[in-house]
Formats: structure tokens, sequence, C-alpha cells
């Protein structure tokens, strides 16, 4: 993983932004376009596997400035509980507004910590985002009027104040999680090749020389930081809409390694690599769940070393920055 | 250079070659055979739950299956499969969180077409699974979870525990120290530090309030879940000497509670109540401590009363698995039994057709059936929450048995240890047991 996080960056701008954001649209199109025909269990797996994306998109927000957090499952936990909150005890209901006060909630809690945590990197930066999350599961698990390690259930959300029937929920709720999670993927498409998205990765390259040329390297560090926890907290946010069910293992240390898992899975280069790793996983776990009920957990790390073992630089090497990849084998 | 193109290309294919594989397999899963029925059955297979509930509740699906599908079951359970149909069980893992176990249970009714799902030891698991249930109008019984909030908290129409609730655990082994006559001035608690551990420290609390109200407690310990190491807890416990000293620990953790404070003298000298612990009597054997007084959630494995059908599940597991049958492979036949003579009872009143889930469910409301552990009434919230009764008795190492006995077995009816429908069971415990009906 070392060599993951220090392989040198990207050197020339990506080329065809506009070409990836139109290819985002569209598929985001066809995965609604489609959803009506596919088996209902496959809908779920895909939602599930989407809100779960967004987590794992969180940290390639950090990865690309060379940090991994080892705690990301604790935003993921602030955005589910802060949206069964607001569900529960304050009686808002809309499915968006939801799944925005997640992601508002676990940006605010992060924020203070961004500061500090800026300052860290490699393992130390590891070990305190995974013991943040580990303070924030003791405190949930010890908090009875939450459920404590139980946690607690919400109802159904509603959309633009229509009450969603039982049945339809679940289709609902797949359209939204995939336009949401659809829509935070192509902003964040946006914000890595914008300026100070480039930035992150000049930061993993080479701190000294990206303070030399004027640019903030903690406040860079810090702004992901929070961006990572938005985004983290929305995914959160829209996990709990669809389970109905939110306890404090959303913030365990076992939770946030399988969204590091994706995001290694996935790749810093691509965005939707994210997303398909995401759903491979899903699937993974799932059916070897069913066919290898004894030793499911077994199967998924022989699948893992094997994609590790022949992708070391994730499944979104398969397709992007071919010519990148192409050129580095050159220069050896 | 070449070689990793190649791999590459090697893993595009094998990539396509996946996922077209991935699709055929999704396609066929729909089709099944008419003639049998469909049965998800989820509990721990792997983590800390598996060695103590989850694989022995496995076991003992598996030889009441089997009993079921060859029809040589005594009766009323004679009749082969659930009503003439052949049960074809699909065993889920539970460990993993709530988060999988909700998309486990989506996959196993959309995906794998199940007819019923049996299942679910955690608590947090169960309280996640119901709203689904009842979303998606699906079927579920839960064989062993404990927490009453399921039932007090909500109203459902397709979900059912065909097992009593924990309030009992804890009532009953306060009613046995009173009906045994041990006098209680000072007591030490020790739970682990999540929901179980929690709610049994309140019960037994509660209802030591009720009986023993001058009881004093002294040291109140909440190790964290799955420890492993309690020097400081028994350093504590050993430094506030008091006359009782009660846990809700299970499995691996209270196994090693056991044998560290065992050669410490810890049991020596203080009363130990353990209110769910024959689970680890078979592998404890002669380090279990003389004089432990335990439960088993319920009249299981060396507390239960002889009856033909106890003998003969007795008999089955013990000739398949070298080993007597404990809490909860009496927890999971109890499930079986009951939702095979729901079935039969719903295709007869529909004419012998394979019942919809709201056939099972009607016909599972209010039922009563016998089982291994005696007479399971669904008697709590509208039918759907099953009350039993409960047993308590002290251990005793048996050199001569090479086992630990129980001695002093008291048996306790269900409606003495169980709330009546039209209360919860706190709100019961702290009234003092309004209209407990005790022998």
């Amino acid at each position: 993983m070392r060599s993951l996080i220090n392989d040198p960056p990207i050197k020339t701008p990506p080329p065809g932004v506009q070409r990836k954001l139109i290819t985002g649209v569209a598929l985001i199109a066809l995965l609604i376009a489609v959803g009506p025909f596919l088996p209902k269990w496959l809908t779920f797996l895909i939602t599930m596997a989407a809100s779960h994306g967004l987590v794992s998109l969180g940290i390639i927000f950090l990865m690309r400035g060379g940090v991994v957090s080892f705690g990301q499952g604790l935003v993921f936990a602030i955005g589910g509980y802060v949206a069964a909150l607001a569900f529960v005890k304050l009686g808002f209901t809309d499915a968006i507004g939801l799944t925005f006060i997640g992601g508002l909630g676990a940006a605010l809690v992060a924020l203070p910590f961004a500061p500090l945590i800026a300052r860290y990197r490699g393992i130390f930066f590891a070990m305190l985002t995974l013991a943040l999350s580990m303070v924030v599961y003791g405190i949930l698990v010890k908090t009875d009027v939450l459920g404590g390690s139980d946690g607690f259930n919400m109802g159904r959300p509603t959309l633009f104040g229509q009450q969603l029937a039982d049945i339809l929920s679940g289709y609902v709720l797949y359209p939204l999680t995939v336009v949401i999670s659809g829509a935070v993927a192509l902003a964040a498409r946006v914000y890595f090749d914008s300026p100070r998205g480039l930035i992150s990765l000049a930061v993993r390259d080479n701190e000294l020389r990206v303070e030399y040329l004027g640019a903030s390297v903690r406040q860079t560090m810090a702004i992901n930081f929070v961006l990572a926890a938005f985004v983290g907290g929305i995914g959160g946010a829209l996990t709990v809409l669809s389970l109905g069910h939110v306890n404090p293992d959303f913030s365990y240390w076992t939770t946030s390694g399988e969204f590091v898992f994706v995001a290694i899975l996935g790749g810093y280069h691509s965005v939707l690599a994210v997303f398909v790793a995401s759903t491979v996983l899903e699937i993974v776990r799932s059916f070897s769940g069913l066919y290898f009920p004894d030793t499911w957990q077994l199967v998924l790390g022989v699948f893992l070393l094997t994609v590790i073992r022949f992708l070391p630089h994730g499944i979104g090497s398969l397709w992007s920055n071919r010519e990148l990849f192409k050129r580095k084998g050159g220069e050896k | 250079m070449k070689h990793h193109h190649f791999q590459k290309r090697q893993l595009k294919r094998l990539t396509v070659a996946a996922v077209v594989a991935a699709l055929v397999f999704v396609l066929s899963a729909g089709v099944q055979a008419q003639e049998t029925y469909r049965i998800g059955i989820v509990s721990f297979l792997s983590g800390q739950a598996a060695e103590s509930f989850g694989i022995p509740a496995v076991n003992a699906a598996k030889v009441i299956i089997e009993a079921f599908n060859k029809g040589d079951a005594p009766p009323p359970y004679n009749k082969i499969g659930f009503g003439g149909m052949k049960i074809e069980p699909i065993y889920i893992d539970e460990n993993g969180g709530a988060t999988k176990q909700i998309q486990e249970f989506r996959n196993l009714y959309d995906r794998e077409k199940v007819d019923a799902v049996v299942g679910y030891t955690g608590s947090g698991d169960c309280l996640a699974i119901a709203p689904v249930a009842e979303e998606m109008k699906r079927f579920v019984a839960f064989f062993d979870c404990g927490t009453q909030r399921i039932f007090e908290e909500n109203k459902y129409n397709y979900v059912f525990r065909t097992a009593s609730h924990a309030t009992m655990d804890d009532v009953a082994l306060v009613r046995y120290l009173k009906a045994r006559n041990i006098s209680v001035s000072k007591m030490n608690l020790i739970n682990q530090d999540y929901a179980r551990g929690h709610d049994s420290r309140k019960e037994f609390t509660h209802a030591m309030a009720q009986l023993y109200p001058s009881a004093k407690m002294q040291a109140d310990l909440m190790p964290k879940f799955g420890a492993g190491q309690y020097g400081t807890e028994i350093s504590s416990l050993m430094s506030k000497p008091a006359d009782l000293t009660y846990t809700s620990l299970w499995g691996g953790d209270l196994q090693a509670f056991i044998l560290q404070s065992s050669p410490r003298g810890l049991f020596k000298r203080t009363q130990v109540v353990i209110s769910a612990a024959d689970h680890v009597l078979p592998s404890l054997g002669e380090k279990m401590p003389d004089g432990v007084i335990i439960g088993a959630r319920g009249a299981y494995g060396l507390l239960s009363q002889k009856s033909a059908l106890n003998d003969w599940f007795w008999d089955r597991y013990q000739k398949a698995y070298k080993a007597y049958p404990v809490q909860t492979p009496y927890r999971i036949a109890q499930a079986l039994m009951g939702v095979k003579l729901a079935v039969e009872k719903a295709m007869t009143a529909n004419g012998g057709k394979k019942p919809t889930a709201e056939q099972l469910s009607a016909a599972l409301t209010g039922m009563e059936w016998p089982s291994p552990g005696g007479r399971i009434r669904m008697a709590l919230a509208d039918g759907h929450q099953a009350i039993q009764d409960n047993a308590i008795g002290s251990t005793r190492y048996d050199a001569a048995k090479k086992m630990v006995v129980l001695d002093n077995i008291h048996h306790f009816a269900a409606e003495c240890v169980n709330p009546p429908a039209n209360m919860k069971s706190e709100d019961w415990v702290k009234a003092g047991f309004p209209g407990a009906k005790c022998k």
C-alpha cells in the first residue's frame, strides 16, 4: 500500500474532462432507465454500492493528497445518525433534505478537527482518524437513548412532501441514491480537475515545492478532510434511508477498513472506478455469503488479494489514463 | 513490459468472462422446483457467537430438517417436510453487522425465492430486520434474540419470535434465589458494555429491587464486549466482598472470566449467578466451579424436563454431534417446529396450497405447540411473541460421568416469569410482577 500512496502522480492535466462528465450523466441515466427491469435485490445492492461508494469517494479526496483515512466510518456514522435523528426526533422526513443534513452534520463534526489533522501524514494521519472514529463508536455504544450497540430504526422518508408507498419506496430510493451519488461523483471529478484539486496531487508529489509555489498545503489538506466528511456523510445518510436502521457498527474500524479497501480497489485516478469497486465488493460478498456461508470471508479475502496482485493501481487503471501507465512503463 | 500488457489483456478477458458467468448465474437463480419449501436459516457461522450459539443452532437445524424430510419425527411433526413439501434450507452467516443482514434478508426473498426465514441471534440484527420484513410483507421468525424492544416499541404483522424474550432469564434467576432462601445483602455485577449487557443488568437490578429490596449494589462493572481479559475486574470483585455476583457474560467472554476468576477463589467467596451459561458447560467440563447458579434462557439441555419429544431430540442431536443439545439447538428446534405446524395449519385452511406470507402469519399468530424445551405459546404482542417455561439450576462436576451436571433445578411456569400481554416487561417488573401465576 505504501507504493500506492507514494507512486508518482499524474504530471499532465487529464484530458477529456467534458467527455468524462457526459459519460457520467449518460451512465446515471442508463442506471435509472434499466432500474425497473432489474430484480429488486440487484437495485438494492446497487443502492448500497452507490451510497457506500460515496463514503469511499471521500477517502479518494484524501488519497489524492497522499493520506488515507482509516476512520471514514466516523463520517459514515455521523451522516447516518444525523439523518435518522432528524427523522425520528425532529420529524423531518424529506429524503433529499435528510441526505443534505447528514452530509452537513458530518462536515460540521469534521470541521474543528480539520486544522489539527491536516498537519499529519502517513500512519499518523491514519491512526488519528481511526482514533476519532473509535471514540465516536465508544460514545454511541454507551448512549442508551440512541439504542446503544443495537442502534435504532427510522421509518420511510418522504419525497417532495409525497408519502412513499411501501412497495414503491425501494424503487424511489434507488434512482434517488443513483442521482445524488452520481451528482456528487461528477462534482468530485470537476473538483479533482480544478486547480485546487490538482494541488492535492502536487502535495502528494512534493509538499515543499507546493509551499514554495505559494499554495498552502495545510489549507488544502484541511479542505479535503472536510469535503471527505461531507461526501461520506451523504453516503451514510443515503445508506440509512434505504436500510431504515443505524447502529454504532457504522463507526467501527472494520467498517472503515472496508471503505479503505474499496478506495484502494478503485484507485484514485478514476471516480467511476470507486463505484465499480464498491459494486463488485457488494456482489462478491453477497454471493460468497450465499454459496460459502462458512467461509465467505476467505472467498472475499482471496478475491481482494487477487485484484491487488493484478491491478495494483486499482480497477480504474483498466480504463483511465491508459497513456499514462504506458508511458510510465516505457520510462523504466 | 510485454508481460504487463499480457497480464492486463488476460485480466480483461477474465473480467468479461466473470461478468457473463455472473449474469447467467443470476438469471438462472430464479428457477425453482415446485414441490419444495425453501427456508432461509440465518445464524452466526463465524465470529464470536458462532461456537457458542450459531453453529450448534445450525447443527440442530440440520438434524431437525433431515428428520422432517424423512417424516420420522414424533407426532405432531410426523408429516413429511412441511405439509408434504420437502424442506430446502439455505444457510446464511449472521456475522457482518445489521447492514449486511438487511441485504442478505432481501436477497433471500428477492433472489433465492425462499418461502420463510427463520433466524437471528443478535438483538441488533432482529431490530434491524423486523421493519424490513414488515415493509416487504415477508414472513420472519426470530428464534433466539432477546431484546424486548422488538415488539414493545413496534407492532408487526409478519414478524414473530418463537422464544421468550430476555425478561424471564433474570426474573427466574431472582425468583430462584428467593425460592432457595439465599440471603443477599450485597451484590456485585459484571456485564458487557453493549446493549444486551446493559439490558440484563437493568432487568436483574429491577427484579432484585422487588424481591431483595435491601440488597445493596457494590461493584457494577462493564468491561467491553469481547474483552477476554478480566484481571482488573476480578481484583475489583475480590476487593468488594458480596454475597452474590451476577453476570450476563456469554460464550468466549464467559469462559475466559470463569477460567481467570476461579483460580483466584472468586467462586468460593461469593455466590455467582449467570443468566445464560449452559452453553459453556460442555467445553469447560471440570473447570466449571461447583455451585454456580445458572440459567439457559429456557428449560433447555440439562434443565429440560423429560418428554418423548425431548428424548427424541436429545438422542438425535447426540448421535449426530457427540454432544448434548444446549440453548440454541433447543431454540431453533422450537422455531422450526412452530413454523412447520403453522405451514400445515395454513395449508389445511387454504386447501393444501403452499401458504402465502399472510396465511402463514395468520396461522402462527397466537399458536401453541409442544417443543423439546416445553410448550411454546405465542401469547404476547398480539400473538407474535412467545412465552415458555424457564428453569434454573446449580452446577456440580460429576467425576463419574465426566461432565457438569445440574442440581437443585427449579422450574418456573411461563406466566410466573413472563409479563402479561398488556404490560411492557420493564413496567411489569417494576410494578412487582402483577398477575404472575407461580405454582
